[in-house]
């Protein structure tokens, strides 16, 4: 009852602040951009003369997983930073202070944010990303293999990383928890094709460095497996070995495992923000 | 099964002659800021309908006590019960409403809106038209559609108040209720204070206002340095009290009365009598009666008593630690 509530209040938030426009705007913007770039690559013309159907939806599934970078990228800023003020915002205001004198468990006002935040990442995931397939239906005619699948997988990431957010934001000040939560996420992706590389070179060494940043943050591990889902099955087979490490394809599926791992990783995090929001002063 | 049932009401009956317990009971509360200790070993209660005034100088710690009663706060060490039920339970907290020293409420709701948040996070059924009723108690009842972001800090005090009275609280605590408030405010909040009083409903009242606490308050307890420096209700705190009297025409019989009274100081017209507290209310009208027949014109008496300003200075002035160095 409470966690809905604050649910409830959580989202109502959202949707007054300014963050929320922000969040259109980058969104539009991004939209109308990768609109027009995909309608100029329908035409385009190589120094081989057009491209063929089939290689056009090989640019195209890569670009899709371009754009959708950016899209996952966007999510993961606007929760982040919304998530940010959540917890330590509101006790430095005192904002906290009338809401928590109530009757209610701080599990239950943790549960209710976290369930707010979680639904309007995963609706902005879900609203945008689906805007964006059509968008590049209508341009190149490219519909993704496993569109619910990869959404799924990137409202995961999203989860993940307000998870931490709001983690973050149970122990260190608000503007600190929103740009450490979106650091950490931009250092995991860029260990991430780290460790591509290192697997394209067959260095051991530095394939691990993705691998164990994938375990300790999932948010890329998420995306590759998001990106699986988006591209052209095809795709893989036509850039044949030299292309592993490339940022933007992705060789193989998630494993049940990894997923589980991160239905794990974020039930430990929220424990822990539960422990840590339950301890605090306010 | 007849002794049995005999045996139960006999048990309720026990239960229902129990004292009922005291609206706010804490024991033994510390709490320390790194180095620093804020709050060291504070006791004391607050009966059902009582008005207690927590006064004391700037860090003294009222506000560390107060976030410790409503769990907003970890004592390091110490115990809370709230209106029968220990503090650790939440649902201790459900009869209490609460204005916070340092109060903000959400921007980017309106003034209705966060009266509504607050009676569904108590889970009480409070019309909207009663909401409405409590926002006109504190002057908002035009801004009530009004988001909460555009409200002067007053305002923002006021709504504050709202927010405590909304869910018909058995206790209600008040951090420096009037800290940002207009002078018709501050008498609006006695005023809010005595209604709260006369309908039965416990009141925690911290004020730097001494003349605010006096006026509504029961008893104090003054906190000095994380530790209770002085408790009681004003007539033990403050001991004896005073008449003041204007009067024309004493001649020596009636100063002979006056002194018959108390001890007797003077200042022109202006006659100040010591009453005895062991008085039963008897002492102050006898006194006027016998001064009229002897032909004395009484223009004025005021009530007075040695005010709690004065007494809480000699408390803070003569604290142990300075007499010793
Ligand atoms: N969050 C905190 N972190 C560190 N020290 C604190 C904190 N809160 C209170 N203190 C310290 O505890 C002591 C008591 O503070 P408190 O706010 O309870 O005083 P107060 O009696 O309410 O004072 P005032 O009349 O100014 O409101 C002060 O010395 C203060 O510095
Ligand atoms: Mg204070």
């Amino acid at each position: 009852m409470t966690a809905l509530t604050m649910a409830g209040l959580t989202l109502r938030e959202a949707s007054r602040r300014r963050v929320v426009w922000a969040l259109v705007a980058l969104t539009v913007t991004l939209l109308a951009l990768s609109g027009w770039g995909f309608a100029k690559l329908a035409g385009l013309e190589t120094s081989q003369g057009t491209l063929t159907s089939g290689e056009a939806r090989l640019v195209a599934s890569q670009l899709l997983n371009l754009v959708m970078f950016g899209l996952s990228l966007i999510a993961a800023l606007g929760t982040a930073f919304l998530a940010g003020p959540a917890l330590s915002g509101e006790i430095e205001s005192g904002m906290a202070l009338a809401v928590l004198a109530r009757p209610v468990r701080r599990s239950a006002v943790l549960l209710g944010k976290w369930l707010g935040l979680v639904a309007f990442g995963c609706g902005y995931v879900a609203l945008a990303g689906l805007a964006q397939f059509l968008v590049v239906r209508a341009t190149v005619g490219y519909w993704p293999p496993e569109p619910v699948a990869g959404l799924a997988l990137l409202a995961g990431q999203t989860v993940v990383l307000l998870t931490l957010a709001l983690l973050l934001s149970s122990v260190v000040s608000t503007m600190a928890s929103g740009i450490v939560a979106v650091g950490l996420f931009g250092a995991t992706w860029v260990a991430g094709v780290v460790g591509g590389v290192g697997e394209a070179l067959g260095n051991d060494g530095v394939a691990r460095v993705g691998t164990v940043s994938r375990i300790l943050l999932p948010t890329d591990g998420l995306w590759h497996g998001a990106m699986h889902a988006f591209q052209d099955p095809s795709a893989l087979v036509q850039f044949g070995v030299e292309r592993t490490g490339f940022p933007f394809l992705s060789d193989a599926p998630l494993t049940t495992v990894y997923l589980l791992w991160t239905v794990v990783w974020v039930a430990m995090v929220w424990g822990l923000t539960a422990v840590s929001f339950g301890r605090r002063d306010v | 099964m007849a002794s049995d049932t005999a045996a139960a009401g006999s048990a309720a009956d026990l239960v229902a002659a129990l004292p009922p317990s005291p609206a706010v009971w804490c024991s033994g509360l510390r709490k320390r800021y790194g180095r620093r200790v804020a709050v060291d070993d504070v006791s004391f209660s607050v009966a059902r309908g009582e008005v207690l005034g927590l006064l004391g100088p700037n860090g003294a710690g009222k506000t560390s006590v107060i976030k410790m009663l409503l769990g907003l706060v970890r004592p390091d060490a110490g115990e809370v019960m709230l209106l029968g039920r220990p503090g650790k339970d939440p649902l201790a907290r459900a009869g209490v409403g609460y204005l916070p020293e340092l109060f903000r409420y959400q921007p980017w709701l309106t003034a209705a809106e966060v009266l509504a948040l607050h009676v569904r996070l108590v889970r009480a059924r409070v019309p909207a038209s009663e909401q409405h009723d409590c926002l006109e108690l504190v002057g908002l009842a035009d801004r009530a559609a009004d988001r909460v972001g555009a409200f002067s800090k007053g305002m923002q005090q006021r709504l504050g108040l709202a927010v405590a009275l909304v869910a018909r609280p058995e206790l209600v605590v008040l951090d420096e209720p009037t800290s940002a408030l207009d002078p018709i405010g501050r008498v609006d909040v006695r005023d809010l204070v005595l209604a709260l009083k006369a309908r039965g409903v416990t009141v925690l009242l911290n004020s730097h206002l001494i003349g605010e606490v006096e006026r509504v308050c029961d008893r104090v307890v003054i906190l000095d340095r994380g530790r209770v420096a002085a408790s009681g209700s004003l007539d033990e705190l403050l001991g004896q009290r005073e008449v003041k009297l204007n009067l024309e025409g004493v001649d020596a019989r009636a100063e002979a009365r006056l002194r018959a009274t108390g001890a007797l100081t003077r200042a022109g017209d202006w006659f100040t009598v010591a009453v005895p507290t062991d008085d039963a209310g008897t002492r102050v009208p006898d006194l006027v009666r016998d001064l009229v027949a002897l032909g004395v014109r009484v223009h004025a008496v005021e009530p007075g008593r040695i005010s709690l300003e004065e007494r809480l200075l000699g408390i803070l002035r003569h604290r142990p630690e300075d007499t010793a160095s």
